[in-house]
């Protein structure tokens, strides 16, 4: 049946091409957009140059060469695992032609104007816009400075800039063999006018970019050396914990501390108005003084709330609710034909970064300073202000790398309550959250309710498509001016409005279904396109079968002039020898293709589907075409690890509720990936040299519709609903007792995983 | 007062006996290279050896450590496996955000410790403790095989 539409679209408003490009662009960096007053340019003049006269050398924002010849390079983006230092550092080296082996990195204070992301109009990391956004930026700030350099080399011999050549930190003069390292023109070099713009490389020049070059950050990460937020210690510190309200929304009533009190190296049990903190000597005390108070909660209005009561909301508002359209081709009620109609359920998500939250902070009378892994360092010296009621120029914040982010420390309420509990005590605190205080109370990547419907012409091509999802808004919460004048939130249909597959009659609209207040929501890894690419990826496939067509043919057919799309899709196959060799019984082979964050990917999965229903990743491979890429060890890493991070959510992850409160509390019931549960991946990359694309959410934007159409493959059965319900897979439910009875009698000492069950049944 | 050795070192704490080690090390002694993930034992961030077996410091009371020879990831590079090991995180490229790395790394020494020439399942068995939500695990395994044989053995794209 077709979806009924009850709202009509203004179709000026469908037609501005401001709009359409606002969705293009992705609903993370609208958000920012409107919050930083658009995409300006990120000119010299907010460098903000160090002035001449200090001990080094720093033309701009992002570059200071000391006179003993080093160079330290401050990083615009935050570390956070996805290999921005790397990318950044090779940018700037590239240009200043110096080996990544001479440099060393720095996290850049908050700073909105040396700092910010010009696509995010806030310095923030995020979306998978760090490349993007200082693909050129970088490399004119580090051309600019190499210019300096060497004019002032070239003005010492007196010789022509043109005869002079750069190379590894030293400026030569070819025609004399006189040689000068930049440690000993940083002098000189203040004095040369910077230029309006220094010409950059040609990329065939380019020494650095497009090598596997090493990670700036990995020496410290394998001896244990390098600090996450969480190492930070500093003189007087105490350590706490922290727990607030399991219902989301409810408050502290009371609580009895008195045991707690009593226990060795507890200092004080600090109260908020929905949590309560215990500072010990260190974590130890902290946690045994939380886990000995008696805390009385006042739950609030979600008391009752649960994950059922959620999807039976959102059902209702998807059948009843008025619909914004995001896009709409032709007219879809004009087209007469066979439909086909699914409705597909996506979970909450936590991010369960391996580093949990913490913060380490120091009120003082006067000023608050501030340590912490963050992505939005600049809005963590505005909840300071906010808490403490010091100026701005009163709080530092010093960044620190991160033990995973994936969106999660893209909110600083747990530093704004960390900031509140440090100014109930005169020295420093570093407050940890326990895991499972990360996984009750993160902001979690809110439920989606998707119905999607296609009517088929006699070829099962697609005539018209109405994709409707309906779910909460991110945006609205964290950025509303973000929010489109006709309430849409362009996150909602990010690679839903816009697919590469040719359908001449399409509308895609969402029904805002917001969660109760007080619930939170935030961005997750591959934000609007991990959900939407499952939807359409999955509806893709459907369709495909229903049509009694080969899935990756029936995608080929419908790409149009997607030439970037054709070559990752004929990439993918070609590697994966799609196709070819025949699988065995319950195997199957998923395909997935999208174009999220301005690249272009296809993935395809191999599975295995035991009896009893469980699944095994057998073998992936991912086909990419992210534009020009600055490190293919970064693009290789980030695409194989987004699809674990992926295949995680799908197979294990979901976040319910309860009483108003999140059921699962750690990693035993907020299951992730495994290494002996993940297949051999494989990235290919193909070749370009247009502008780069995003790519550290990539690979789980694509991991889960490759993985449930692989499934399909194997089972026929289509997975609509994530995580995967293994019991919807099982063939036989008395397999593993038989082969428990088999195996048992013939081999007592071997050891039988329920894996290998699977197999022997 | 409790003396513990750490990396062939005599070091006295003054801590409860049902401290775990983990908090010991982090909190008391200042080695922070060993991670808190999950407190529990699913994770695999704090793993160290005691007396060569890899072991979760989180749920290990520091009274059972006493008396044993106690290694972390400061102290694994002056072993020749796990100077191996770490050489062959290097060379591989594991780490991504890096916070499981060092538990990882210990996990990996620990098993090469006992299989020199660990196969698959090998792998698996002594690594699937050890979370990495970054998702390094082909390379994780890569590097393993690389730290036994002195080649990779995994095709990799960056080659």
């Amino acid at each position: 049946m077709m979806l009924r539409v009850d709202h009509v679209p203004d179709e000026v408003e469908l037609e501005n091409p401001a709009r359409r490009e606002l969705i293009k662009r992705g609903g993370l960096v609208v958000a920012f957009m409107a919050l930083g007053g658009g995409s300006r340019v990120w000119g010299y003049a907010d460098h903000g140059p160090v002035p001449a006269g200090a001990p080094e050398f720093a033309p701009n924002a992002f570059i200071r060469v000391g006179r003993d010849g080093s160079v330290q390079l401050v990083m615009p983006s935050i570390e956070m695992g996805q290999g921005a230092y790397t990318g950044q550092a090779t940018l700037l080296a590239e240009e200043l032609d110096v080996g990544l082996d001479q440099i060393t990195v720095e996290h850049a204070p908050p700073n909105r104007k040396l700092y910010a992301n010009p696509l995010l109009g806030e310095q923030a990391t995020g979306g998978s816009t760090t490349i993007r956004y200082c693909w050129k930026t970088l490399r004119d700030a580090g051309a600019a400075a190499r210019y300096m350099l060497v004019t002032a080399a070239a003005q010492r011999w007196k010789v022509d800039a043109g005869q002079c050549t750069a190379s590894r930190g030293v400026v030569t003069h070819t025609a004399s063999g006189r040689s000068l390292p930049y440690g000993e023109l940083v002098d000189a070099a203040w004095n040369v006018p910077p230029p309006d713009k220094a010409p950059l490389k040609d990329p065939k020049d380019f020494q650095l970019i497009g090598k596997p070059l090493r990670r700036v950050d990995t020496p410290g990460k394998v001896d244990g050396s390098l600090p996450f937020g969480i190492d930070i210690r500093v003189p007087g510190m105490k350590v706490a914990t922290v727990q607030a309200s399991p219902t989301f929304g409810g408050k502290l009533a009371s609580v009895d501390d008195a045991r707690a009190l009593s226990i060795p190296g507890v200092l004080k049990v600090v109260k908020l108005d929905n949590a309560v903190a215990v500072i010990g000597e260190h974590f130890w005390a902290a946690k045994k003084g939380l886990e000995a108070l008696v805390i009385t909660w006042d739950r609030g209005a979600n008391g009752a709330f649960t994950t059922e009561q959620l999807f039976k909301d959102m059902a209702n508002a998807s059948e009843h609710g008025t619909p914004i359209v995001a896009r709409e081709v032709g007219n879809v009620g004009n087209v007469k034909g066979k439909v086909i109609a699914a409705t597909y359920q996506l979970p909450m998500l936590a991010h369960a970064t391996m580093e949990p939250l913490n913060t380490t902070v120091h009120v003082r009378p006067d000023a608050c300073e501030i340590w912490v892994g963050t992505q939005v360092p600049a809005r963590c010296v505005d909840v300071a202000v906010k808490v403490t009621g010091l100026p701005a120029e009163r709080i530092q914040v010093h960044n620190q790398y991160m033990g995973g982010g994936f969106g999660r420390r893209l909110f600083e309420d747990s530093v704004e309550q960390a900031v509140a509990i440090a100014k109930q005590v005169d020295y420093p605190v570093k407050v940890i959250w326990t895991r499972e205080e990360d996984i009750a109370q993160d902001r979690y990547r809110p439920a989606y309710y998707d119905r999607i419907a296609a009517t088929v012409d006699d070829k099962g091509r697609p005539q018209a498509w109405t994709d409707r999802t309906t779910g909460a808004s991110v945006m609205a919460v964290f950025a509303p001016p973000g929010m489109g004048k006709n309430g849409l939130d362009p996150d909602l249909v990010e690679c839903a409005a816009e697919i590469p597959y040719e359908v001449p009659n399409l509308r895609v609209e969402w029904v805002r279904h917001d969660m109760p207040a007080g619930v939170p929501v935030g961005w997750w890894r591959g934000v609007g396109p991990v959900h939407n690419v499952f939807v359409v990826e999955s509806f893709i496939d459907e369709l495909a079968h229903a049509a009694g067509k080969d899935p990756a043919a029936y995608r080929r057919d419908l790409l149009g002039e997607h030439p970037r799309a054709h070559a990752v899709l004929d990439l993918a196959l070609e590697k994966s020898g799609w196709g070819k060799a025949a699988l065995g019984a319950r195997q199957g082979r998923g395909i997935a293709l999208a174009a999220p964050f301005g690249s272009y990917l296809c993935v395809v999965v191999d599975v295995a589907v035991s009896p009893q229903g469980e699944v095994s990743l057998l073998r992936a491979v991912a086909a990419v075409d992210c534009g020009t890429v600055v490190n293919p060890n970064t693009v290789e890493a980030q695409v194989q690890g987004g699809l674990v991070f992926g295949w995680s959510a799908a197979l294990y992850s979901g976040i319910t509720l309860k009483n108003g409160a999140v059921e699962q509390r750690n990693f035993n019931d907020y299951r992730v990936l495994r290494l002996n549960q993940t297949p051999p991946i494989e990235v290919h990359l193909v070749p370009s040299q247009e502008s780069p694309g995003g790519i550290g959410e990539t690979g789980t934007v694509m991991a889960m519709p490759a993985l449930t159409n692989a499934i399909f493959a194997a089972t026929g059965v289509r997975l609509r609903t994530l995580p995967i319900d293994v019991t919807a897979l099982v063939q036989n439910k008395d397999a593993l007792k038989a082969a428990v009875t088999e195996a048992t009698p013939a081999s007592p000492h071997v050891s039988v995983t329920p894996g290998q069950l699977g197999r022997l049944a | 007062m409790i003396v513990l050795s750490i990396n062939g070192q005599d070091t006295q704490a003054d801590v409860p006996d049902d401290m775990p080690l983990l908090w010991v090390l982090r909190d008391v002694l200042g080695l922070n290279g060993t991670k808190f993930g999950c407190g529990m034992a699913q994770c695999g961030a704090c793993t160290v050896h005691l007396d060569g077996q890899a072991i979760r410091s989180c749920v290990l009371p520091v009274a059972g450590a006493v008396g044993k020879k106690i290694t972390t990831i400061e102290g694994i590079g002056d072993t020749d496996i796990g100077k191996r090991v770490q050489q062959a995180w290097l060379g591989i490229e594991v780490a991504q955000c890096g916070y499981c790395q060092t538990g990882q790394i210990m996990s990996a020494v620990a098993l090469l410790a006992q299989k020199p020439s660990p196969t698959d399942a090998d792998i698996d068995a002594a690594m699937s403790g050890n979370l990495c939500r970054c998702g390094t695990y082909v390379r994780i395994r890569a590097a393993i095989k690389q730290a036994a044989t002195g080649q990779a053995t995994l095709p990799q794209t960056i080659a």
